[in-house]
C-alpha cells in the first residue's frame, strides 16, 4: 500500500512539473542551446565559456532582447565527455526545440557532433579549435577559434626569425593535442624546420620530466607543446628543472593568466600566437577590436572577479555571431540563421574580425593572431 | 644512453613514484585499521593541496600547510563519523563503493568551493626555474622536499604501528574487530583515526607535491588509481612496501619513456601490475600467508 502510494505520489509530481514546464514555453522566446565542459578535465575552458554565455545573454535581455524577443540560454555541461555532448546535443535539439547551438568547449566532442548537427539541419557554433571542425565546410557547421594551421604557420615562421631548425613536439593525448600535433608535422616542411621528436602524454600528466629527458638528448633547438591541460604550466617548469635552456612554444591554448600564475618564473619567455584579448589594454587605439575587447574584458573581469581567458572570449563570438545572425535573417528559423551566419561579413569578435563564406565556416585571417610572450608575468606582445 | 640520461631518467622516476607513494600510504593506513580500500584518497590529497593554497595566500607557507593538514584530517574523521560508521553492518564491498561516492561528493564541492582554475603552491626552497645538479643530472629541488617527506613518514608510520598502542590497537582492528572489541579497544575510535591519519597524510603529501604536479579539484581520481595500483603492488597494509612499490613503479614508466612512445606509459604499468598479480598475488612485498587471512 505504502509504495502504491509513493508510486501516486511521485507520478502526481511528474504531471504537476510537466504541466508547468509546458505553461513556461512562452510565444516570442528564442531559445539558444550552449554544451560546454563546465566541469570535468577541460572546465577550465568549459567554466569561463558558461560565465561569459550567460553574462551576454543577460546583458542582451536587459537591454530589450532581440527585437523585443528574449533569449533563453540552455546549458548543458558535458564534462567535456563526447558521449554527453551527443545526447546532450539531441536533447537541445529535439526536447528543447532550440534555434542554434554554441560549443562545445573541446574538439573532440565537436567532431562527435557535427554530423549530427549537420543532418538536424541545427546551426552550431563551436568554441573548439581543431581545423577538422570546418574543413570539410559542413553547412551547419562554424567554429570561432583561430584554425590550427594558422597557429602553426605563426610558429614556424617566428622560428624560422630566430634561426631555430630542429624541434620537438610534445602534446597532450586529445583532439586538440592530436590535432595540433598533426598540422606542425604538415606544415614544418614548408618552412624548413626538422621535427627530431613528436610525442604525446596524457591530459592528467603531473611530471613530464622523463618525456623532456628524452627530447633534450635529442639536441632540439626549441621545443613546441600543444595542449590545453594544465600540463602548460608543468612542461616550463620542468624543462627549467632539466636546465633545457631553449625556447618553449605553446600553441593559443595557453591563454589563461592562472597557467602564468602556476608555472611561475618558469612562464617568463613562452612564446605563443594568440588572439588580441590577453592584450586588449596594449593595443593601439585605431585597432578595429579594441573597443569590443575592452568591453568584454571589463564586463567579466568585474562581474566574476576573475581574468578573462582567451576561452571565455570563444564563447563570446559564439553567442553574438549567432545574436548577429538572428538579428539579420530573414526568418527567423534554423535555415535562416544558418544563411545569416554564413554571409556575416567584418564582424569584430574577441578572435579577430569574422567574413564568413560558404568555403570559410571559422571566418578568420593568419592577422587575427599576434605571437606574444610572457614578460614580468604578463602576457605582452613578442616584438 | 648516456650515464647522465640514465641517472635523469631515475630521477624522474622517482619524482613520480614518491607521489604515487603519497597515495599508497594512505590506502594502506584506513586497510589496516577497517579493511576498507577508500578511493576518496586521491581527493584528500587534493583538499590539502587547495586549502594550503588558499592559506598561503595570508601567511607563510609553514603554518598553511600544517592549517591544511589540520582541516583535512578533520574532514576525514568526520567523513567516518557521518557515513562509514553508519554504514557498519554493510559489507566491506559495500563501504567501499561508499568512499567512491564521497570521493565525488569531496571533488564536486572543491568544485563549488574554489572553481576549476589550476593552482600551485610556492616551492619550498628556491622557485620553478632552480634546479640542483647531481652527478650532471638535474633535479627539482622540491623533489628532493617530496622524497624527504617520504622517508620521514614512512619510518615514522613504521614506528608508530610497531611500537605504540594506539598503532598497534590500530592493526588489531584490522586483524579482528570484534577481538580488539574484547580486548578492551575501542575500535570505533580507531576507525575514526585512521581515516584522520590518513586524511592527515594526504593532505601532507597535496601540500609537498603541489608545486610540481599543480592542485586541480579534478585530479584526485587519477592519483587514486595510480596510488591503488602501486599499493596493491606492493602488498596491501604495508606502508615502507608502498613506498618501494611506488618507486618502483614511476622507474619503470621512466624508463619505458626513454624507448617507448610515451602514449603506452600506462599500457607498460598495468601490463606489469597484470603480471604480477598472476605470479604472485600477495603483491611483491606482500607475504603469502598474511594475505591468505584477508579478505581479498
Amino acid at each position: 500500500m505504502k509504495k502504491i502510494l509513493v508510486m501516486l505520489i511521485v507520478v502526481g509530481l511528474l504531471v504537476v512539473t510537466l504541466g508547468t514546464s509546458c505553461k513556461q514555453k512562452e510565444e516570442g522566446t528564442i531559445k539558444i542551446g550552449a554544451i560546454f565542459a563546465v566541469t570535468g578535465g577541460a572546465s577550465f575552458l568549459g567554466a569561463p565559456e558558461a560565465r561569459t554565455a550567460e553574462m551576454v545573454v543577460e546583458e542582451i535581455n536587459a537591454g530589450g532582447g532581440i527585437d523585443g524577443r528574449m533569449i533563453e540560454l540552455i546549458i548543458k555541461d558535458s564534462a567535456a565527455n563526447p558521449e554527453k555532448a551527443i545526447s546532450f546535443v539531441k536533447q537541445l535539439i529535439e526536447e528543447d526545440q532550440v534555434l542554434a547551438i554554441i560549443g562545445p568547449s573541446t574538439s573532440g566532442e565537436t567532431m562527435q557532433i557535427k554530423d549530427i548537427a549537420e543532418s538536424y539541419k541545427v546551426p552550431l557554433v563551436a568554441a573548439a579549435a581543431a581545423e577538422a571542425i570546418v574543413d570539410p565546410v559542413a553547412s551547419y557547421v562554424f567554429k570561432t577559434p583561430q584554425k590550427d594551421s594558422y597557429v602553426a604557420k605563426w610558429i614556424f615562421s617566428t622560428m624560422q626569425s630566430m634561426g631555430i631548425k630542429r624541434i620537438g613536439i610534445v602534446a597532450a593525448n586529445t583532439g586538440f593535442g592530436n590535432a595540433g600535433k598533426g598540422q606542425l608535422e604538415k606544415y614544418a616542411p614548408d618552412f624548413g624546420i626538422e621535427i627530431a621528436i613528436a610525442e604525446t602524454y596524457d591530459r592528467a600528466a603531473t611530471d613530464l620530466t622523463a618525456l623532456l629527458t628524452k627530447l633534450k638528448a635529442k639536441n632540439v633547438d626549441a621545443v613546441v607543446n600543444w595542449s590545453i591541460v594544465p600540463a602548460q604550466s608543468i612542461v616550463p617548469k620542468n624543462m627549467k628543472q632539466l636546465g633545457m635552456d631553449v625556447p618553449l612554444f605553446q600553441s593559443h591554448g595557453f591563454g589563461n593568466t592562472k597557467y602564468i600564475e602556476a608555472a611561475g618564473a618558469a612562464a617568463e619567455g613562452i612564446i605563443f600566437p594568440a588572439g588580441r584579448l590577453l592584450v586588449a589594454e596594449k593595443l593601439p587605439d585605431g585597432n578595429p577590436q579594441k573597443e569590443t575587447l575592452v568591453a568584454y574584458k571589463k564586463a567579466y573581469e568585474s562581474k566574476y572577479g576573475e581574468d578573462v581567458s582567451t576561452f571565455g572570449g570563444h564563447a563570446y563570438d559564439a553567442i553574438m555571431l549567432v545574436v548577429e545572425a538572428i538579428k539579420n535573417a530573414d526568418t527567423v528559423d534554423r535555415e535562416g540563421v544558418r544563411n545569416a551566419l554564413e554571409s556575416i561579413s567584418g564582424f569584430p569578435g574577441t578572435g579577430g574580425i569574422f567574413t564568413f563564406s560558404p568555403t570559410d565556416h571559422n571566418g578568420l585571417g593568419m592577422d587575427s593572431l599576434e605571437m606574444l610572450t610572457v614578460r614580468n608575468g604578463e602576457f605582452d606582445f613578442l616584438q | 644512453m648516456s650515464a647522465e640520461q640514465i641517472l635523469q631518467y631515475i630521477f624522474a622516476g622517482i619524482t613520480v613514484g614518491s607521489i604515487y607513494a603519497f597515495v599508497a600510504i594512505g590506502y594502506n593506513i584506513i586497510y589496516n585499521a577497517t579493511g576498507i580500500i577508500n578511493f576518496a584518497q586521491g581527493e584528500f590529497v587534493m583538499l590539502g593541496g587547495m586549502i594550503a593554497y588558499t592559506f598561503s595566500q595570508y601567511m607563510p607557507l609553514l603554518p598553511a600547510i600544517i592549517l591544511a593538514v589540520i582541516i583535512t584530517s578533520a574532514i576525514g574523521g568526520l567523513i567516518e563519523s557521518v557515513f562509514i560508521r553508519r554504514m557498519k553492518k554493510n559489507s566491506v564491498l559495500g563501504m567501499i563503493v561508499v568512499t567512491i561516492g564521497i570521493s565525488i561528493l569531496l571533488r564536486e564541492a572543491s568544485l563549488y568551493v574554489w572553481d576549476e582554475q589550476i593552482r600551485a603552491l610556492r616551492f619550498f626552497t628556491g622557485s620553478e626555474i632552480s634546479s640542483v645538479n647531481i652527478f650532471g643530472a638535474r633535479i627539482s629541488p622540491q623533489v628532493l622536499w617530496v622524497l624527504g617527506v617520504t622517508i620521514v613518514l614512512v619510518i615514522v608510520m613504521f614506528l608508530f604501528f610497531k611500537f605504540t598502542l594506539t598503532g598497534q590497537a590500530m592493526r588489531a582492528c584490522s586483524e579482528n574487530s570484534r577481538a580488539a572489541k574484547l580486548c578492551g579497544i575501542r575500535t570505533d575510535s580507531m576507525v575514526n583515526l585512521s581515516f584522520m591519519l590518513s586524511a592527515g597524510i594526504g593532505a601532507l603529501g597535496g601540500c609537498v607535491v603541489s608545486p610540481l604536479t599543480q592542485t586541480h579539484y579534478a585530479m584526485g581520481t587519477d592519483l587514486a588509481i595510480k596510488g591503488f595500483i602501486v599499493a596493491i603492488l606492493g602488498g596491501l597494509g604495508n606502508a615502507t612496501a608502498a613506498v618501494a612499490a611506488g618507486i618502483l613503479l614511476g622507474l619503470i614508466e621512466s624508463f619505458s619513456i626513454s624507448i617507448l612512445p610515451m602514449a603506452y606509459k600506462d599500457v607498460v604499468s598495468i601490463v606489469i601490475l597484470l603480471v604480477i598479480l598472476l605470479v604472485k598475488p600477495s603483491g611483491i612485498f606482500g607475504s603469502v600467508q598474511a594475505s591468505s587471512m584477508k579478505d581479498y
